[in-house]
């Protein structure tokens, strides 16, 4: 636990590289640390402070202000309920009422077990299908409280394990930047002249 | 259970209009390159690429293509603004869609992400930029993997990356994601995001992005759905794209319309000329109130929009004539309140928010909104006084000083203020929570008067004599 693995430095190297500055890849590279240990830990945003050449402090200060990065453990799942209006128009209110007697947690806590976060989320994009909701950042729809009960029967028991993944992995699939193909980032300081297609000529 | 026409692009409804950005929703595999190549994809970078820069940026200019993030600014004139002979040049692409009431630049990350990428290499090409990156909202797993999944195809395919298609037009497309911040959708905050740091607005000037963005270099920062609209306009030419809509606001609009009517949903209109009385009761939009309610109100541009009564249904959605009505036409987010809304608690939903998502640089936004929030808490919770509802205003004035932009209404006589407002914060976001609870007392005050607890003063009486 703590600083990234081996397999995971070298994905952050590659990330790192796609930048003209190290230090766009923090971002990116926070998440990696929380999809490799559910949170963000100290080790990890020192780890991170090295490979962007950042101090610990700076990393922290950009970690501390984005609402996903975590700093100590969540459940397994974090549930997201909407709470902005066209969700709370549509009853979202009364949804975050029901998962709280549901889970026998207040908004904002943890169940005991450690398998449910519940957190009122901000705007989802998603206000035509209101009320909506998040489990690990993978939508549900115009849930009603009964549909909320089912999910968290199937994610207690385990049945929807394969498309929502723990608390930390976003995506699961990664861009690839194939070497043959890349055009690699350059410092702009490095870079004075325009690039060669304006040159008032088709590029084809 | 999801809306809209099809059920891989839940909400959105096609019906019988042109389609500029939404023509392969149809498909359930709209987003694999091997749909997007059938259906006349990268058509239209090939099309540019036969033709010198220069020439794709005018063909852009003479198209008006607006911006569709929120300021609607004509983007051939953005790219327009950077100066002569500074290198390198950056694209920012804003996919941090987190507007309140906002629904379609993920619906059309996740459903076409290929038309999006062949937008960044047109813009790229006649612009003359030399990195681009895509920055998607943190929260949406399933557009990073569409979109990522579509990277990954097109530089295998050689669409990406050195020499594009054999010509001499390079360029990397970077997907970058964001953590969780409304803030960020503002450019200057963008850029501070991908820079690695807090997402704060940067004060303009002089840091307009145009001129000084992405590492201090001159740096173009465009919408989803601006982008998307590129491929068509090649393929199908400037021309063509303004002979859809009006003059001032050409070519088609996504709009998401959301709250109580029938048919919620995502469609894309004919920009300048659908009215809101057509989205909000017509048959092929939203086909009326629920439960045949009345309208009581409705934001006609996202959360940050002063909000609009029946007495604004038969406006258009052009920006020159919602202005001057009081309010903007912003994201194209459209959230309807019927006659059952608890009006202080609807504008509570808004403020709260805002206030929650003020990044703190700004003190009349960090205090202002949380002490918005706060008054409108109380007042909701029926522990209100009237002292309350004058603070509300005085706040708002910290903000926003002068009169703030509300509609016009006839039944209580009062007449439209113009958009936009003064503002003493470097962004949008201090304001944004100011309007929903102002446009709420300006049109519904008997709402909030019937709230608040009214004080009894102890009866001074004489006692002698």
């Amino acid at each position: 636990m703590a600083r990234l693995t081996e397999e995971n430095i070298r994905l952050a190297r590659e990330i790192i590289g796609r930048y003209p500055k190290a230090r766009s890849a923090t971002i990116p590279l926070l998440h990696l640390a929380q999809e490799q240990d559910g949170y963000v830990t100290n080790e990890a945003m020192a780890h991170i402070a090295e490979l962007v050449g950042a101090s610990s402090a700076e990393v922290f200060g950009t970690a501390s202000f984005y609402e996903m990065f975590k700093f100590e453990p969540v459940g397994k799942y974090l549930i997201n309920i909407c709470g902005t209006m066209s969700c709370a128009l549509m009853g979202a209110e009364e949804l975050m009422h029901h998962a709280e007697e549901r889970l026998g947690i207040k908004m904002g806590s943890t169940t005991a077990d450690g398998k449910f976060t519940l957190e009122r989320a901000e705007c989802q994009a998603a206000c035509t299908e209101a009320p909506c909701l998040q489990v690990n950042y993978r939508y549900r729809y115009r849930v009603t409280p009964d549909q909320l009960d089912t999910l968290i029967d199937d994610l207690s028991a385990g049945t929807l394990s394969s498309e929502i993944p723990a608390h930390g992995t976003v995506a699961v699939i990664r861009q690839h930047i194939p070497a043959d193909r890349a055009v690699g980032a350059v410092s702009p300081e490095l870079v004075t002249e325009n690039p060669v297609w304006l040159d008032g000529k088709a590029a084809l | 259970m999801t809306g809209g026409t099809w059920k891989h692009a839940p909400g959105f409804y096609a019906g019988d209009r042109p389609q500029v950005v939404t023509s392969r929703f149809q498909y359930e595999d709209s987003y694999t390159l091997e749909r997007y190549l059938a259906t006349d994809g990268y058509k239209g970078l090939r099309l540019a690429l036969a033709r010198p820069a220069n020439e794709i940026h005018d063909e852009v200019k003479n198209a008006t293509v607006l911006g569709r993030g929120g300021a609607g600014f004509p983007a051939g004139n953005k790219w327009g603004l950077m100066p002569q002979g500074v290198w390198p040049r950056y694209l920012v692409v804003n996919g941090d869609e987190s507007e309140p009431g906002t629904y379609k630049d993920r619906l059309l990350m996740e459903c076409d992400p290929h038309q999006l990428i062949e937008g960044c290499l047109i813009a790229a090409y006649a612009a003359g930029l030399s990195q681009c990156f895509l920055y998607i909202r943190g929260e949406m797993a399933l557009a990073q993997e569409r979109v990522a999944t579509a990277l990954n195809e097109a530089y295998a395919a050689g669409y990406i990356g050195k020499n594009i298609l054999g010509s001499k037009f390079s360029l990397d497309i970077v997907l970058h994601w964001g953590a969780g911040a409304y803030v960020v959708g503002e450019e200057t905050a963008l850029i501070e995001s991908l820079e690695g740091n807090r997402g704060m607005p940067r004060l303009k000037p002089p840091y307009f992005p145009a001129a000084n963005g992405l590492y201090g270099q001159p740096t173009i920062v465009n919408n989803v759905e601006t982008l998307a609209n590129l491929p068509w306009l090649l393929n199908n030419g400037a021309a063509a794209y303004t002979a859809i809509g009006t003059a001032t606001s050409p070519g088609t609009r996504m709009v998401a319309v959301s709250g109580h009517v029938n048919r919620p949903g995502v469609f894309e209109i004919i920009n300048g000329i659908t009215t809101f009385r057509d989205l909000l009761y017509g048959d092929e939009f939203c086909q009326g109130i629920r439960n045949g309610n009345d309208l009581k109100a409705f934001v006609p541009g996202g959360g940050s929009a002063p909000w609009f009564t029946p007495d604004q249904l038969d406006l258009p959605f052009e920006a020159s004539q919602v202005g001057p009505a009081g309010s903007m036409l912003g994201s194209g987010a459209i959230m309807v309140m019927d006659s059952t809304t608890d009006i202080p608690r609807a504008a509570l939903t808004l403020t709260r928010f805002y206030a929650h998502e003020s990044c703190g640089k700004c003190t009349p936004c960090r205090e202002g909104g949380t002490w918005l929030e706060r008054i409108l808490s109380r007042v909701v919770d029926g522990k209100g006084t009237d002292a309350d509802l004058d603070q509300i205003f005085e706040v708002g004035e910290s903000i926003c000083p002068g009169a703030f932009p509300h509609a016009s209404n006839e039944k209580l006589g009062i007449a439209a203020v113009p958009f936009p407002y003064r503002m003493n914060t470097i962004c949008f976001v201090g304001p944004s929570a100011y309007a929903p609870v102002h446009s709420a007392l300006t049109l519904f005050r008997s709402e909030f008067d019937a709230r608040i607890v009214k004080r009894t003063m102890i009866k001074v009486t004489a006692v002698s004599e």
